[in-house]
């Protein structure tokens, strides 16, 4: 194991018996500002952040993130903006990790090696690109490593074991493991103990890859999950942005709640 | 890049899905590797099996009603002058337009894959009429998923999936036209893959769909041969294929038999939306130069701005109405072997009365853009020149539109 910083955050939790807490909100939601503030409030309770990049044509995502998606582009979000968030973010909390999570069209059209040059200045830890599956992301996975950023694959209930047994071989520190079949933010239509059967088959491969857990991932679950290296809350978190500004609440304060009780149920 | 010959275009990719080394490949997520990966064997194999072929043959024939015919437009060739022009009615086909052939063979894969379900995307509302049609004859459960724009302007195609027995459901996201749609229809196969079947109403999306689509559609171009022959003893010297492209399924269906040909003997030509003359919107990705992009799981030349934020397009026809075009076309359209251009809402609307005055035909808007293109082209041309256009879709369900735009229909 080497000791990056996605590497430092899962010991830490581990050290606590606890799984990590991944959150995931979308850059510039509901702008630029707020979204860095908000980045910031919650990774006193986060051990890693994840930061979406919006595409407004998202294949995976459900209701609550296009939401928070397409209201960050009409805002005026731009890819130069969400390295700037990160920048800003990473010099008040240098160990914090930060995963961007988007959609591959974005990073062929800024130029893979480009979008990777910026995430180096700008201190990203590790990226999710949810259309670029094994095998075809090989080539990128490793652009990413030879500059030390970590390139995490998704593995789902579908996933057949010969593919699983690859996608671990080929995997960086971090494993994504997608709790269903759903886009993000659906209802969890999978028994918990289910899941982590599941997960364990991927643990088993080899220990020493960490492996999370999302999609479905609420307050009232999360809990049935514990075992887990760690567990991602996305929609959830999206879901309290919108609710806030419909009911004209501050959004930062309503989400540091909601990460607080998230974490206060894993601990 | 270069194109071969002797195989079917829909088969020259590489091993990642890529023609021409950059066009399409499969950008899924992690779990429609499996659902993809399953139907790309069940397809591979279904194709080599006689007995399927035959299955398929028969239902070509006898559900759809394979030939639909080859005539000549007598009336506007002597108005206009210069080539003769022909039509391939494909609206005659079951259903109205040429969509029903993929819809029909995507119900005969979901079957034999022991799917009840199937789900599919529609913007004219043809390939989501067509495949409710195809659902109730094989005993699938069907829903589609129909941009709320795209509902309203195409009520009668609604109209017929609803009493088909299949559920529309409404997409308000963006633009809420056909790449909505799309992009909808894959997320609820994404959380429904164990047992939905899912049907891409193009030759779009992933590359096995854009596979599936064109071998079905390549059943126009197997007839238009045969006419042709026909009708002219030898295939003629000098051909023009003219065809509208939205996703680019009729087009190619058109124009598979005769790739391989010469392009001087017989030229291919793709006609895609322009959109309205006065708007900077416009549905034509491959005649306006777009970039190449990412959509709908495939590499393609796409509408979209610099940072890969997909554009929202504009047409008259709600079944060109697409941002981004199949990756067959952006190669035949990058080794040179067809030419793209584009027609205006108005032409198209121009084209459609000017046909409708001289001939016997009601082409549904996406094919009177085809039909705009040969009205500028054939004055000019020579009498021995062949020009043929498809007529793949009836404009009955443009109805509203028309009477709207032309005060009557
Ligand atoms: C009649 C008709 N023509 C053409 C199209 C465009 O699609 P494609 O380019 O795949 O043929 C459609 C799509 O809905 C259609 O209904």
């Amino acid at each position: 194991m080497n000791s990056s910083s996605i590497n430092l955050a899962f010991k830490i939790a581990q050290n606590e018996n606890r799984p990590a807490l991944l959150t995931y909100t979308v850059a510039g939601d509901n702008n630029k500002k707020k979204s860095l503030e908000i980045l910031k409030s919650i990774s006193k309770y986060a051990d890693i952040c994840e930061l979406g990049f919006p595409h407004n044509t998202p294949i995976a995502d459900g209701g609550q993130i296009q939401t928070s998606a397409y209201r960050a582009i009409k805002n005026g979000i731009k890819i130069n903006d969400v390295f700037s968030i990160v920048s800003q973010f990473k010099k008040l909390k240098k160990s914090k990790p930060i995963i961007l999570m988007g959609y591959y069209n974005l990073i062929y059209q800024y130029n893979e090696n480009k979008f990777l040059n910026k995430c180096k200045k700008s201190k990203v830890d590790g990226l999710i690109v949810v259309d670029l599956p094994f095998p075809e992301n090989k080539k990128f996975a490793s652009k990413c490593k030879r500059k030390n950023i970590s390139f995490i694959q998704l593995i789902s209930p579908t996933t057949s074991k010969s593919r699983l047994k690859q996608i671990i071989k080929s995997s960086h520190e971090m494993i994504y493991y997608i709790s269903m079949l759903s886009t993000t933010g659906g209802k969890l239509k999978v028994s918990p103990r289910k899941i982590l059967r599941e997960y364990s088959k991927i643990k088993k491969q080899n220990k020493s890859k960490n492996v999370v857990i999302g999609f479905g991932i609420t307050e009232k679950n999360i809990n049935s999950l514990k075992k887990a290296d760690g567990l991602v809350v996305g929609s959830a978190i999206c879901k309290e942005i919108t609710n806030s500004i419909k009911k004209r609440q501050n959004a930062v304060t309503n989400v540091i709640n909601v990460v607080k009780r998230l974490k206060k149920k894993i601990t | 890049m270069k194109l071969k010959k002797n195989i079917p275009l829909i088969d020259q990719h590489d091993k990642y899905g890529f023609w021409g080394g950059k066009f399409g490949g499969s950008y899924i997520p992690e779990t429609l590797k499996k659902p993809v990966e399953d139907l790309t064997k069940t397809f591979e194999k279904l194709r080599k099996d006689k007995k399927f072929i035959k299955k398929r043959d028969f239902y070509f024939k006898n559900y759809i009603g394979s030939p639909t015919s080859f005539i000549k437009l007598e009336n506007l060739s002597n108005h206009l002058g210069g080539a003769q022009i022909w039509a391939k009615v494909v609206s005659e086909a079951n259903g109205g337009a040429h969509k029903i052939y993929n819809a029909t063979v995507h119900a005969l894969i979901c079957k034999a894959m022991g799917k009840k379900y199937i789900v599919g995307d529609t913007g004219a509302g043809y390939a989501g009429k067509m495949l409710s049609m195809a659902a109730k004859k094989f005993g699938l459960k069907c829903k589609i998923f129909m941009g709320a724009k795209d509902i309203k302007r195409q009520k009668p195609n609604c109209d017929a999936m609803k009493k088909n027995g299949a559920e529309i459901v409404p997409v308000y996201s963006g633009s809420q036209t056909l790449v909505d749609a799309v992009s909808e229809c894959m997320r609820y196969w994404v959380s429904n893959c164990d047992n939905t079947h899912m049907c891409v109403g193009s030759t779009v999306g992933p590359n096995i769909f854009v596979k599936i689509c064109g071998w079905s559609t390549a059943q126009i171009s197997r007839e238009l041969k045969a006419q042709l022959k026909k009708e002219f003893k030898k295939i003629p010297k000098k051909i023009k294929l003219i065809n509208c492209v939205g996703g680019g399924s009729s087009a190619y269906g058109f124009w598979s038999e005769f790739i391989d040909f010469n392009k001087k003997q017989i030229e291919l030509i793709g006609v895609e939306a322009g959109g309205p003359k006065k708007s900077k919107l416009h549905a034509a990705p491959l005649s306006k130069n777009a970039k190449i992009g990412i959509l709908h799981g495939a590499a393609s030349y796409v509408c979209q701005n610099n940072e890969g934020q997909i554009h929202e397009t504009e047409s008259i026809s709600a079944g060109l109405d697409y941002p981004g075009v199949s990756p067959i076309h952006c190669f035949l359209k990058d080794t040179k072997r067809a030419r793209y251009t584009f027609a205006t809402d108005e032409e198209a609307l121009n084209a459609y009365k000017l046909i409708k005055k001289y001939e016997k035909l009601n082409p549904s808007l996406e094919p009177s853009h085809a039909f705009a293109e040969v009205i500028k082209i054939a004055p000019g041309l020579s009498k021995d020149t062949i020009c043929i256009v498809n007529s793949c879709g009836d404009a009955k369900k443009d109805r509203d539109i028309l009477k709207k735009r032309l005060g009557k229909y």
